[in-house]
C-alpha cells in the first residue's frame, strides 16, 4: 500500500514541476488560454488523446468488458471511431475561425450575446458533469487504495486543490502537459499489462480465445455457470437493448465532436493542418489503446475472474487486480497510480475549458460586451472562476459519497455535447440561413432533452428491492418512463429540430456576408489566430 | 495578444450588430472561382468518407442488436463474426484518417493559393 502512495506523490511531485514551469510561460491571454497556439502536432495528439482516455475509459472499459464481455468491447469501437466526426467535420473549421472555445464560431454570423450565453451554459454543464463523475471515481479509487491512510473526502479534497493549481498557476500549457505525461504513462502501462496477458497465455491467441469462449463465475442468483463472453447480448439484451446500443453509438459519434475539453485543444496549435495532425495523431493512440481493451478487460475475466474482482472493488478495479494477478503488488501500485494520474489530468482539462467559456464567453461578451476592462481581466476571472468550479465539483462529490452511481454522469456529458453543441456548431458553419434564435433554441432544446431524458431513464428511475439502500438506490422509486439509458437516439434528433424549427420562426434577416466571411475563414484559414511568442 | 495587423479579425469577433454589413472582401472570395473548386474538392470527399463509416459503423450495433447468433459464428477457432467486425472498426476507422490526411494537401494547396492571392490577414 504505501508503495501506491509514494507513486502518487511521485506523479504529484512531476506535475507541480510541469506547472512552476509553465507557469513563467502563462502571461497573457493567448498563453494562459492556448498556450501560446505553439504545441505541436504530435504533443497535441497525445494531450487529446489524454483528455479522452478518462478513468471511464482505464477503469471502466476494462470492468464492463471483465463482467459483460464482448457488449464492453462495443464501447470502445465507438470511442474511436467517433474521431473521424472530429477530423472530417468540426477540427480545421474550429481551428481556423475561432479564438479559445466553441463559441467563437458561433458568435461570428450571430448575435454574440445570446449565443455565447447559451453555449457557455452548456460548456458549463457537460463540464461539471463530467468532473463530478471523475472526483467520485478518484475519491473511490484512493479510497480503495490508501484506505487506512486516506479517506473519501480528503482523496476528493486533494484531486480539487491539486486541479485547481494546475489551472490557476500554469493555465493551458501546465495542463496540455500533465495530460502528455499521463497519455505517455497510461499507454505504457496498458502496453505492458496486455503483454503480461499474452505471456499468461504463452502467446498463444488460441490459449486466450478459448479461455475467453470459456469464462466459470456466479451469477445473481448464485449459481455457477460457463459463458463465451466473445458473445454479444451480455449487457444489451432485448427488448430495448439493441436500441440503447445504437443511442450509445450516436452519442459517442456526434457528442465526441462537441466535448469542450476536446474542442479546446485545437487552440493551442498554430494552425488547421496541425490541428489535422494532431486528431491522427490521436486516432492512433485512442485506437491502440481501446484495442488492448481487449487484453485488460477479457484478460480481467479469464485470469482473475468476476467472482474475484467483486469481492475486491468491484467492477472498477478489474484492471488494478488483474495487473496484481500477473505482475504483484508494486504493478498493482504502478496501475493504480496510473489510474490516479488519469483522473488528475482529466479533471484539469475539464476545468480549464470550464473557466475558459465562463471568462472569456459569459464574462467578457456576455457581461461585458465584448470588451476586456483592463489588460488581463479575462485570465484573471478565469483564474478566479477555476476556484470556483473546483469548489463546486469538490462539495457536490463529498455530497455524492463513494458509492453514488455516477456512470450515468458521462453518458449524460456526451449526450449533452451531441444534442445541444454538435447541432449548433454544424447549422453555424454549414446552414445558411441560420440565425440566433435558431442556435439559442438548438442548444436550449438539445440541453433540456439530453437532462429530462436521463432523469426518466432507467439510470435514475428504477424500483429497488428493499435490500438495496442509501446511494446505491435510484432517485425516483418507479418504473422509468423513457426506457433507454442513452437518450442520444431522441435527444440528438430533438436538438437539430429545436435548431431548425427555432431558425424558421425567427424574422431575424440573416446575415449573408458574415455567413461568407465565415465560410471563407473556416475552410482557408484566411485571418486565423496566429501562434504568438512565448 | 501582441499580435499587430488584425485590426479586421478583433472588429469580427466584437462586432454586436452582425446584421449591419458591407459587400467586403469576404463575399468577393466566396464567390471566386478558387474558392468554389476548393468547396467542391472538399466536398468531394469529405461527404462520402462521412457518409460510409457512420454506415460502417452503425451496421456493427445493429447487426449485434438485432442478429446476435449470425453474429456469434466462429470463424477462427473461437474467434466470432461479432469480434472480427468490430476489430476492423479500428483499421476503417484508420484507413479514412488517413485517407482524409492525403485528400487535405489538395485542400491545403487550394487553400494556400486562394489565401496568397487575397493577401495575409484578410487585408
Amino acid at each position: 500500500m504505501n508503495i501506491s502512495l509514494v507513486m502518487f506523490l511521485v506523479f504529484i511531485a512531476i506535475t507541480l514541476g510541469i506547472t512552476y514551469w509553465a507557469s513563467r510561460r502563462s502571461a497573457g491571454a493567448s498563453a494562459y488560454f492556448a498556450a501560446s497556439r505553439q504545441i505541436k502536432g504530435w504533443q497535441n495528439g497525445i494531450a487529446v488523446a489524454g483528455d479522452y482516455m478518462s478513468a471511464a475509459s482505464f477503469l471502466g472499459i476494462a470492468g464492463i468488458i471483465a463482467f459483460q464481455g464482448y457488449d464492453g468491447f462495443l464501447f470502445s469501437v465507438g470511442w474511436l471511431v467517433a474521431y473521424l466526426t472530429v477530423l472530417l467535420v468540426i477540427a480545421e473549421p474550429l481551428r481556423n475561425a475561432g479564438k479559445y472555445t466553441m463559441a467563437d464560431v458561433l458568435a461570428y454570423r450571430l448575435k454574440p450575446r445570446p449565443v455565447r450565453a447559451m453555449a457557455s451554459l452548456s460548456t458549463l454543464t457537460v463540464s461539471t458533469f463530467y468532473m463530478i463523475a471523475q472526483m467520485v471515481g478518484a475519491g473511490a479509487l484512493v479510497k480503495l487504495l490508501l484506505g487506512s491512510m486516506v479517506t473519501y473526502n480528503q482523496a476528493v479534497i486533494a484531486v480539487g486543490i491539486l486541479m485547481i493549481v494546475y489551472v490557476v498557476f500554469g493555465g493551458m500549457l501546465a495542463t496540455t502537459w500533465v495530460q502528455i505525461v499521463k497519455a505517455v504513462l497510461l499507454m505504457a502501462g496498458t502496453l505492458l499489462l496486455s503483454v503480461l496477458v499474452m505471456a499468461h497465455f504463452h502467446f498463444s491467441f488460441g490459449e486466450f480465445f478459448n479461455a475467453i469462449a470459456n469464462v466459470t463465475y456466479h451469477d445473481a442468483k448464485g449459481q455457477s455457470v460457463v459463458k463465451d463472453f466473445l458473445q454479444p447480448g451480455l449487457r444489451y439484451k432485448p427488448p430495448y437493448g439493441p436500441l440503447d446500443l445504437i443511442s450509445l453509438g450516436l452519442a459517442l459519434i456526434f457528442g465526441t465532436a462537441g466535448l469542450p475539453h476536446i474542442l479546446v485543444r485545437f487552440y493551442t496549435v498554430p494552425d488547421a493542418k496541425t490541428a489535422r495532425h494532431s486528431v491522427v495523431w490521436a486516432m492512433v493512440l485512442i485506437g491502440s489503446f481501446y484495442i488492448m481493451t481487449t487484453f485488460l478487460g477479457f484478460g480481467a475475466a479469464t485470469i482473475v475472474g468476476p467472482d474475484f474482482i467483486k469481492g475486491h472493488g468491484g467492477t472498477n478495479m478489474s484492471a488494478p487486480l488483474l495487473a496484481q494477478a500477473l505482475a504483484g503488488n508494486i504493478f498493482f501500485a504502478f496501475i493504480s497510480s496510473i489510474a490516479f494520474a488519469t483522473i488528475l489530468a482529466v479533471v484539469a482539462g475539464l476545468t480549464i475549458s470550464a473557466t475558459t467559456s465562463f471568462s472569456h464567453d459569459f464574462w467578457t461578451n456576455v457581461i461585458h460586451n465584448g470588451v476586456e476592462r483592463k489588460a488581463g481581466e479575462e485570465v484573471l476571472v478565469a483564474r478566479i472562476s477555476a476556484f470556483g468550479v473546483g469548489a463546486v465539483a469538490i462539495g457536490i462529490a463529498i455530497l455524492l459519497g463513494p458509492t453514488a452511481n455516477v456512470a450515468f454522469l458521462v453518458a449524460l456529458a456526451f449526450a449533452v455535447a451531441a444534442s445541444a453543441n454538435l447541432p449548433v456548431i454544424v447549422c453555424s458553419i454549414f446552414w445558411r440561413r441560420f440565425n440566433t434564435a435558431g442556435a439559442v433554441t438548438g442548444l436550449a432544446v438539445g440541453l433540456l432533452a439530453s437532462i429530462g431524458l436521463i432523469l426518466v431513464s432507467p439510470s435514475l428511475m428504477a424500483v429497488d428491492p428493499p435490500t438495496v439502500t442509501g446511494a446505491a438506490r435510484h432517485l425516483i422509486q418507479a418504473k422509468a418512463w423513457f426506457p433507454l439509458e442513452n437518450p442520444g437516439i431522441l435527444s440528438i434528433p430533438l436538438g437539430f429540430i429545436g435548431a431548425f424549427v427555432g431558425t424558421m420562426l425567427s424574422h431575424e434577416p440573416t446575415s449573408q456576408h458574415k455567413f461568407n466571411e465565415l465560410l471563407v475563414r473556416s475552410n482557408t484559414g484566411l485571418g486565423a489566430e496566429k501562434a504568438g511568442a512565448h | 495578444m501582441g499580435n499587430t495587423g488584425r485590426d479586421l479579425e478583433v472588429k469580427a469577433v466584437q462586432s454586436q450588430e452582425p446584421e449591419q454589413d458591407t459587400q467586403s472582401i469576404w463575399d468577393r472570395i466566396a464567390e471566386s472561382q478558387e474558392f468554389q473548386d476548393l468547396m467542391a474538392t472538399k466536398k468531394m470527399f469529405i461527404v462520402p468518407a462521412f457518409v460510409f463509416f457512420v454506415l460502417y459503423y452503425f451496421a456493427l450495433p445493429v447487426l449485434v442488436g438485432y442478429a446476435p447468433h449470425f453474429m456469434s459464428t466462429k470463424v477462427i477457432g473461437q474467434v466470432n463474426l461479432a469480434y472480427l467486425f468490430a476489430l476492423s472498426q479500428f483499421f476503417v476507422a484508420w484507413l479514412i484518417a488517413w485517407l482524409y490526411v492525403k485528400a487535405a494537401s489538395d485542400f491545403d494547396r487550394l487553400s494556400k493559393d486562394i489565401i496568397e492571392k487575397n493577401g495575409k490577414g484578410g487585408k
